[in-house]
Order: structure tokens, then C-alpha cells, then sequence
């Protein structure tokens, strides 16, 4: 619950952390003239692990750091709290923070089909902000005693279980519920206390359920996630889970104890918090968004389409921890067809190894730079494929076909369409850090390839969750500070998606800019053409695009749009859908090139030293 | 941004992103011996153990079962129990008949057996499941390091004490081993191949240098070698070593045969001659050596301890200490990947690296008459 110590129109400091898996980030915002924005950012390695073993000391030291830059006390005296209010020249009003760290919010979810009630606890449980350890369902294709093992071997901090519509099957549920109770899961941190259970699952049985597990664990009874097949309904679980995150684990991890302490408002998982900054997004403007978290030891994807928002979460998708299971996942190859110059697979092997066994460890060569903005566009590209696997339709219900797609052999099972998303925004150390702008624009692109006409957008130092919780009690702030400071325009993307040869014209722009000035621009097949047009200005474009190729208004046809700058500006994209790379190394290597000189994508000079 | 950054300063202290890695020839070494769930406690505080001593001990519950007795039998749920002939909480046998149904004069036989030793745990009258345990299965926990046992946790476990040089790894696979340290190359730089591994090399704790070849960790496995700490490790041998290339580093439970704790990194790196001398230094000693490896925010690197009576020199408040001029540090990223040097500014502001990006950084003296600007999230502080 939150608490707060002022009127929200009488704040003038606040603060608020992120205690990352590997990083704790202090962000800290301030109100001058009647305006909220960002003053400064403090970093500091997370103590959440042995041998600190206490969190608040990651928080301290990141604190601190915003002390050393600004001046300004707000640590107290003793080091053992936030002086709230700001009284006297020091302290914040408003102390909030998010958290990920020791493993954020392990869970494991059941249901009776796989594609049915398994996938709606998945996808209730990933929108609470959770990493889902596994997901067992009657049907998931192993042995019951298969899945007895691996219930036993997992350490979940909480089970979310579903199954059956209300008054739909029973036995089969139980029967799940058997196979938990003899499994006897434990809890991930500490061995005194129950494990929490929601039962989100047939109300019909719920006294069954009650009578099976109500000893041993610490259940929690919430409506049916699917109470007819027809219709999801996550929410009473999620939130369930939210609460039992706060009241169970959270308090159990190290630390946090006396961090609730500290906080005014409720801690959130991290995900969740970044959830919200991206819904956000899709509030304000209104459109599709397509959204990502990609961190160190996890790759978090968001889609907010038509109002329906699903977050996926690969947990073993990251820049650090995680950095060589992208390796292991997408395979060594794929990483090095996005390097322009000669590394062998054991060089880039072993720097990708010695970055997971370091991982806090940050690139000083442009070479390695590089290698690491390589490794993001597959991690981007996994994600967004595992994304696709969780935002799909409900299964199990009638879809009334037409003829056409009757004859469409493979029925698209995801709904999350490139030419449907109008937005798309990252967030992560990477993509913030990145020392040019144009390199996460260039990198998210070749990673998602969006198609048609898409406005890009990322966090500016990370800050996304902290402003996302931030929302929770103080929507103006949250926002002011979000438009200002956070979301940073990178451009627009426009791609026309069709097949061509290399040289064939594929579309034409016509610009006109916000000086009243008309471009041009001529597009042919595999380039890709920079036209700037800086931040929070607009130009009017109409698109032509030859026939067989579509910007959005269907192929061939032109479109009439206002286009979005930024700092990267607007990028012409007419490299093809899907976007193929040469399979031989030079001409390849020389393509990659053309591309990263044509976008002054890194320093010139630099560069042309690797080649 | 809109930061308000204090111009022209340099801050005092310091800490460094990577925890330091240990490198002490004498401290005094705790080591928490606990069970997995409460059991029984054989020691008692001031006993004396051994690497072997049994110090704990405790069953956990053995593999359950779940056996469709409907099905099998071919009735309704709730008519199972007509044909039981254990109740819940009764033993069984292997092979045990749980329940029979004989109908039509016997023509028709059905029957339940039990797949194993164990007992009946729950018969379910709405899915007409019967759930059967397994015997119990012993876990034992040892001292994994001789000294002297300080404090008891009833039913928990023990932690035992002792006087020993403490070296952590960077990264290490297989579990708790030990054996008696030989020093197998001439110097830090040498690889250790098969050639420096001989029959007498069983259950020792072989040190090689810069590189263990795939030769040698085959050739050390065949002759029943304990343990190699090596520099560095080529990404591909381990992968062909262990059979699966690491995804995330959470290491220790490889069946390898052999203990693997890599010191500096990946890839061809001499071993710091802190450490290499150190280990030079406790040649022929017993150690006891660990290469489980858990890599979120440092928290289990792999560890060589070696037992000795050596005096014990003042400790120091580990965790208070930052980093300040004249702290000795280890570089751990290209381009200086592996140096080593001590710390000469640490300035607050931010500054451009090669790379572009702004960052705090430090100065470095590498000893070699150049001072080199490092981000402070590319060292680790060395302890000794």
C-alpha cells in the first residue's frame, strides 16, 4: 500500500531505485517552475547475494553516488533509511523502487491443455512481472513421473494454478493438484515458510483443492482465468500474485525487510514496472506498441495491440549473465554475420565467456562495442520470436473462417504483425548506453525489422521502471518526466516489404519539412538512406512505393503520413522483408559496411582501423 | 539529460563493480557444512575432522509415484478403495499386489503392483490415483575441510574452521574434490599439456600455467587426477570436455570426473603470478578444492583451500574496503585484458572512451612507465 508523507502537488524531490540482478540504479527527479524532470542518475553493484547479503547497501551506495554528483542529503544520518520528507534542504518526498534481483520472481504455472489453461496462467503470470520456470499441463508431452522430477528439482517462489472451465472438467484438475501435493514443491528462499499457491483453476473444486493443499501451502483462491474458453481473465490472478509477491518472497529475500521499510509505495518486480512504462506509451498516443527490456541476465518483450497487452520474458536472453546462452541459442555464426571485419568464433567465444563469468564489465574498444551490439541483435531477435509464441489467440474457441483462409495453409497463430505495430521502444543498459542513438535505432531494426511506417523510440538512461512505478501514485510526474527526459525520439522507421533485386527502385519519398523545404528521395532495393529531422519535429511524407510493395496502405499504393523525427531522424529502409544477409563472408562484410558508413552508424576512422 | 555534475573533483574512494577476487596465503577459512532439510548432527564444537568425516546426515523423502488404480483396474474412482489391500501409510514391496479385482469367476484378473520399495502416501477417491513413495534416499554431508568443528547448528549441521592460504577462481566446473598440490609447468605462461601429466599424478591437485590442452584434461581424467587450476581454458575444449557448451554459469554438477577451476579467464591467459607463487609455495600440501561456479552479482566462485599452520596475518574489513589510490588492481577487459597495476586517480567526472560511450573511469599505472584510463566497471580489486 502506498503511503504517502505529502500531497503529491506539494513534492519537490523524489526519488526512485531499480535493484537490478546486476546493477542498482538510483534515479533522482526534482519539480522546477512546475515541471517535473530528471536531475541525475547514481549507479552501484547490487548487494543482494552473499557475502553482502543485504540489498539496502547497493541502494546506499547508488544513493550515495546521487548524493556525490548533486549535493544533495538524502541518505540519513546513520545510512539507515531515505529522509522523507525533503525538509531543510535534504531529503526526497516520494521514495519508490523496483526489483529483479536474486532472480526477481521465479514461478511455475499449471493448467489442463497446454494451449488453453497452461497458456493463460503463463500469460497472467508473465504480466505480473514473473520469469516462469516451466509450465506443466496435462498434455505438455512427458511422464507424470517426468514431471514429478522436475517439480522437485525447481525451487519456484510461487505455483499459479489453473485448469478447467467453471463447471467444466474436474477430475482431470484434481489430478494436477495430486501431482503438485506429491511433488511437494519447496520455496526458492527459506525453508520455514509455505509455499504460495494460487488457485485460479474451476471454482467448482475449490474445496477439493482447499482440503488437498490447504495445510501444507499458502493458498490463495482467485476467479477462474478462463472461466469459459471464450474468455481470459488474468487480472484477479495477476494481482494475486503481486500481493503474495510482496507479502511471501519479497520479504523473505535479503534485505528487503528493511527496504519495504524505506519505500512509500509498494515494490514492484521490475518487469512489471516496465510493463507499465510501455502501456504508457500506448495510452498516450493511442497505437500499437512493440516493446523490449533487454538486461543483463534476461530479454523482457512487451505488445500493447488493440488495448491487449502481453509481456514475455526470455530468462536466459541477456547481455551479461545470459550473454552466452544467446550464443548457445542462436549459435556463434549468427552473432558474426553482423561483425563488418575479421574475428575468428574463438575470439568472439572467449570474449563473450569472459563478459558472462564479469559481467558488469563494459566495452572500451569500439571493437568490442561492436561484438556486443552483434550479440544484441540476436538476443532482440530470440526474444521477439519466444514473444510471438505467448501473444497469440486464444485457442480452444471457434474462429470463423472465410474461404481465403481456408486455403491458408498455415493460419498466422501470433498476432503480433510487424505492418501492425506503429511503435516500438526499447529499454536495458544496452540500448540506453549505446554512445550514438542511431546504434539502438539501427540495431532494434535489423533485430525486429519493423515494416512500413514505425516510430522508434528508448529510454533514455534507464529509467523506464522507475517511472513506471512512479505512475502507480503520481500519473503527472510519472508522465512529465517519461515525455521530457525518458522517452527519447529516436525516429522513424520506414520500410516497404516486398522482393527485388539489388538496384531495383522500390520506392519514392516526398518529404516535406517542417521548413517548408521539399525532398525527394529515391529509394532502391538493399539501401538504406538517413534523411534528418531532428526531435519533437514533424515532416509530411508521401510515400510511393512500386508495385509489389507495401508501406501499409497495401502493395503498390501510396500513403500520406506525418512522420516523427528524432535524433537519429528518419531511416529509409528498403533492404527487403525478411531482411537477408549475403551468405559469403566479403561480399557481406562489405555490405555491412556500406550500411554502418551510410548511417554514421560508428566513427569512421575507427572502423576503417578493424577492417 | 539535465545532470547537475560537480566539475574538476576526484572522489577518494571507490568500488569496484567486480568483486575481487581472493588471493590470501593465510586467513582463517569457515566453511558452513549444512543439510538440505533437517537430519542429524554428528559433531560436536571443538572435535577435530577430517576432509571425509561424516559431519551430517539426513533422508529425503524418497521419489514419488502416481498409479492410475482406475484405470488399471478398470473401475470408477470412487470404487477403488473396494479393492485395495493397503491402506495409507502402509508399507509395500516391489512387486507387492496394491490391489486386485477378480471378476467372472476368475477369468477376469486384474491387478495393481507396487514399482518399488517404499509405502502408500494418498488414495484419491475423485481421480482414483494412488500415490506410493519411495524408501527414503541418505544424504550425507562431509567436512570437505579438515579443522576444527566451532559451532553446531542442531539438525542443520556444522561449521567447521581452519587455518589455510584461500584462493578463488574465476570460473570452475565439478564439485568438491581434494588432493595433494604439484606445480606441473615451469611458470605461469606455459601450457600444462599431456605430456607434464604422469601416473603420479593420481588424485593430486595439478597446476598448470596459461592453457590446459584438451589432451591434457583427457589424459588427467584417465589417470584419476583430482583437480587442474589452470589460467585460462579454450571456450571450445570445455565445450567438447563437458559436452554442452554453457549457457548460463551455474556449474558443479558436471560428472566429469575431474574438478576444473580456471583462474583468469578465457582463452590463453597466464595465471597471476600472485596466485601461481602461492600455490608454488604450498606444493605437496593437501587442498581442498571446489569448482562450483554461480555468477549473479559474484556470488559463488570457485575455491582452492589449503590447510596449513602457518601464522595467521591481521584481517581486514573486506567489505568496507574501496578502492583508493594506490589499490592494486587487476584489468579484466580488452584492450589491457589481464594487466595488472595500481590505481593513481579516480576521477568523478565522466570521460569518452574509445568506444564513445561516457564513463567513470580510473587511472591505472601498469608498472611499465604507462598510466592507462580504465572504466571503473573494467577492474577488480585484488586482495591478498
Amino acid at each position: 500500500m502506498a503511503t504517502l508523507r505529502k500531497p503529491t502537488e506539494e513534492m519537490a524531490y523524489i526519488l526512485a531505485t531499480d535493484v537490478g540482478s546486476t546493477t542498482t540504479k538510483a534515479r533522482f527527479f526534482h519539480k522546477k517552475q512546475g515541471n517535473w524532470r530528471f536531475l541525475v542518475a547514481g549507479e552501484a553493484p547490487t548487494t543482494v547475494e552473499a557475502p553482502y547479503e543485504d540489498v539496502t547497501m547497493g541502494v546506499r551506495n547508488a544513493v550515495r553516488e546521487v548524493e556525490e554528483l548533486t549535493g544533495h542529503k538524502i541518505l540519513s544520518s546513520d545510512g539507515e533509511g531515505i529522509v522523507v520528507p525533503y525538509e531543510g534542504g535534504m531529503g526526497v518526498d516520494l521514495y519508490c523502487t523496483t526489483s529483479s534481483a536474486g532472480g526477481g520472481l521465479q514461478m511455475m504455472v499449471t493448467g489442463l491443455i497446454k494451449t488453453m489453461t497452461a497458456e493463460s496462467a503463463n500469460r497472467a503470470a508473465l504480466g505480473a512481472g514473473a520469469i516462469v520456470m516451466d509450465v506443466i499441463a496435462r498434455d505438455d508431452g512427458r511422464q507424470t513421473y517426468e514431471k514429478i522430477q522436475r517439480i522437485r528439482s525447481l525451487r519456484p517462489d510461487m505455483i499459479l494454478l489453473a485448469g478447467g472451465t467453471d463447471g467444466g472438467a474436474s477430475a482431470h484438475v484434481v489430478e494436477i493438484v495430486e501431482l503438485i501435493k506429491a511433488a511437494e514443491p519447496k520455496p526458492r528462499l527459506g525453508v520455514a515458510y509455505k509455499l504460495p499457491i494460487v488457485y485460479a483453476g474451476n471454482k467448482s473444486i475449490r474445496p477439493k483443492v482447499r482440503e488437498l493443499m490447504g495445510d501444507e501451502f499458502a493458498l490463495d483462491m482467485v476467479d477462474n482465468i478462463r472461466p469459459v474458453l471464450e474468455i481470459e481473465n488474468t487480472e484477479p490472478a495477476r494481482r494475486a500474485v503481486h500481493e503474495l509477491f510482496m507479502e511471501h518472497v519479497m520479504s523473505h529475500a535479503p534485505g528487503y525487510t528493511k527496504l519495504m521499510k524505506w519505500t512509500d509505495v509498494d515494490i514492484m518486480p521490475t518487469p512489471a514496472g516496465e510493463g507499465m512504462a510501455m502501456q504508457l506509451i500506448a495510452d498516450t498516443y493511442k497505437e500499437n506498441v512493440l516493446g523490449v527490456g533487454l538486461g543483463g541476465a534476461t530479454t523482457n518483450v512487451y505488445s500493447v495491440m488493440d488495448g491487449r497487452f502481453v509481456r514475455s520474458v526470455s530468462a536466459n536472453l541477456g547481455m551479461s549473465y545470459s550473454v552466452t546462452n544467446v550464443m548457445k541459442e542462436a549459435g556463434i555464426r549468427n552473432i558474426i554475420r553482423w561483425i563488418p571485419f575479421q574475428l575468428d568464433e574463438e575470439d568472439v567465444a572467449s570474449r563473450l565467456m569472459n563478459k558472462m563469468i564479469r559481467p558488469t564489465t563494459i566495452p572500451q574498444t569500439l571493437e568490442d562495442l561492436i561484438v556486443e551490439h552483434s550479440v544484441a541483435r540476436e538476443a532482440l531477435r530470440l526474444g521477439l520470436a519466444h514473444h510471438r509464441t505467448i501473444a497469440t489467440r486464444l485457442k480452444g474457441i471457434q474462429v470463423e473462417r472465410d474461404i481465403a483462409s481456408m486455403f491458408d495453409q498455415a493460419m498466422e497463430e501470433t498476432y503480433v504483425n510487424m505492418m501492425d505495430i506503429d511503435i516500438i521502444a526499447g529499454t536495458g543498459g544496452l540500448l540506453s548506453h549505446a554512445p550514438r542513438r542511431v546504434q539502438s535505432m539501427f540495431i532494434l531494426m535489423d533485430a525486429w525489422q519493423p515494416e512500413g511506417i514505425t516510430k522508434m523510440f528508448q529510454d533514455s538512461v534507464f529509467m523506464m521502471p522507475h517511472l513506471g512505478v512512479l505512475s502507480t501514485v503520481y500519473r503527472d510526474a510519472a508522465w512529465s518526466i517519461f515525455d521530457k527526459d525518458c522517452l527519447v525520439r529516436l525516429g522513424t522507421c520506414i520500410a516497404p516489404v516486398g522482393k527485388a533485386e539489388p538496384g531495383e527502385h522500390v520506392m519514392t519519398v516526398n518529404f516535406e519539412m517542417p521548413d517548408g523545404r521539399t525532398v525527394e528521395e529515391v529509394i532502391y532495393f538493399g539501401e538504406i538512406k538517413r534523411i534528418p529531422l531532428a526531435e519533437r519535429l514533424d515532416a509530411k511524407a508521401v510515400i510511393t512505393p512500386v508495385r509489389g510493395f507495401d508501406v501499409g496502405g497495401g502493395a503498390g499504393h501510396e500513403v500520406e503520413k506525418t512522420i516523427m523525427g528524432g535524433v537519429a531522424g528518419v531511416l529509409l529502409d528498403a533492404r527487403g522483408r525478411p531482411l537477408r544477409l549475403p551468405e559469403e563472408e566479403a561480399p557481406r562484410k562489405e555490405l555491412l559496411l556500406k550500411w554502418f558508413k551510410g548511417l554514421d552508424l560508428y566513427p569512421e576512422e575507427s572502423l576503417e582501423e578493424l577492417i | 539529460m539535465n545532470a547537475t555534475i560537480v566539475e574538476d573533483k576526484t572522489s577518494t574512494e571507490a568500488h569496484a563493480y567486480t568483486p575481487g577476487l581472493k588471493v590470501k596465503k593465510t586467513t582463517t577459512v569457515d566453511k558452513t557444512r549444512r543439510l538440505p532439510i533437517l537430519g542429524e548432527v554428528f559433531v560436536k564444537v571443538g572435535d577435530i575432522v577430517e576432509f571425509n568425516t561424516v559431519v551430517a546426515r539426513t533422508e529425503i523423502k524418497g521419489n514419488p509415484e502416481i498409479l492410475k488404480a482406475a484405470g488399471v483396474l478398470g473401475v470408477e474412482a470412487e470404487d477403488v478403495p473396494r479393492y485395495l489391500k493397503k491402506g495409507v501409510g502402509d508399507p509395500i514391496q516391489e512387486k507387492e499386489i496394491i490391489a486386485s479385482l477378480s471378476a467372472l469367476f476368475g477369468l477376469i484378473k486384474k491387478q495393481l503392483v507396487a514399482p518399488f520399495d517404499g509405502e502408500i502416501e494418498a488414495i484419491s477417491e475423485v481421480t482414483g490415483q494412488i500415490i506410493v513413495r519411495g524408501k527414503p534416499v541418505p544424504v550425507d554431508v562431509n567436512a570437505y575441510i579438515p579443522g576444527k568443528v566451532v559451532e553446531v547448528m542442531p539438525k542443520e549441521g556444522a561449521v567447521i574452521e581452519t587455518n589455510a592460504a584461500f584462493i578463488q577462481g574465476i570460473f570452475g566446473i565439478g564439485g568438491e574434490r581434494h588432493g595433494r598440490i604439484r606445480i606441473a609447468v615451469g611458470s605461469p605462461e606455459e601450457e600444462l599439456t599431456a605430456s607434464h601429466i604422469g601416473e603420479e599424478d593420481r588424485g593430486a591437485v595439478l597446476v598448470g600455467g596459461s592453457m590446459v590442452s584438451m589432451e591434457a584434461l583427457r589424459r588427467a581424467v584417465d589417470l584419476g587426477v583430482s583437480c587442474i587450476v589452470v589460467g585460462g581454458i579454450r571456450h571450445t575444449d570445455l565445450t567438447s570436455f563437458i559436452g554442452e557448451e554453457i549457457g548460463v554459469a551455474i556449474t558443479g554438477q558436471e560428472e566429469v570426473g575431474i574438478t576444473v577451476v580456471v583462474t583468469e579467464g578465457f582463452g590463453r591467459m597466464t595465471m597471476s603470478s600472485t596466485t601461481f607463487e602461492l600455490l608454488r609455495h604450498f606444493e605437496g600440501y593437501q587442498a581442498s578444492v571446489n569448482g562450483a561456479t554461480q555468477i549473479r552479482a559474484g556470488v559463488l566462485r570457485p575455491e582452492i583451500i589449503i590447510p596449513h599452520q602457518e601464522e595467521t596475518s591481521e584481517e581486514v574489513d573486506e567489505l568496507s574496503a574501496g578502492m583508493l589510490p594506490g589499490t592494486q588492481v587487476r584489468i579484466i577487459r580488452q584492450p589491457y585484458f589481464g594487466a595488472i597495476g595500481k590505481v593513481v586517480r579516480l576521477p568523478v567526472e565522466l570521460q569518452q572512451l574509445e568506444s564513445e560511450s561516457y564513463v567513470r573511469v580510473l587511472d591505472v599505472d601498469l608498472g611499465t612507465g604507462k598510466i592507462v584510463t580504465i572504466p571503473r566497471a573494467n577492474v577488480e580489486i585484488i586482495e591478498e
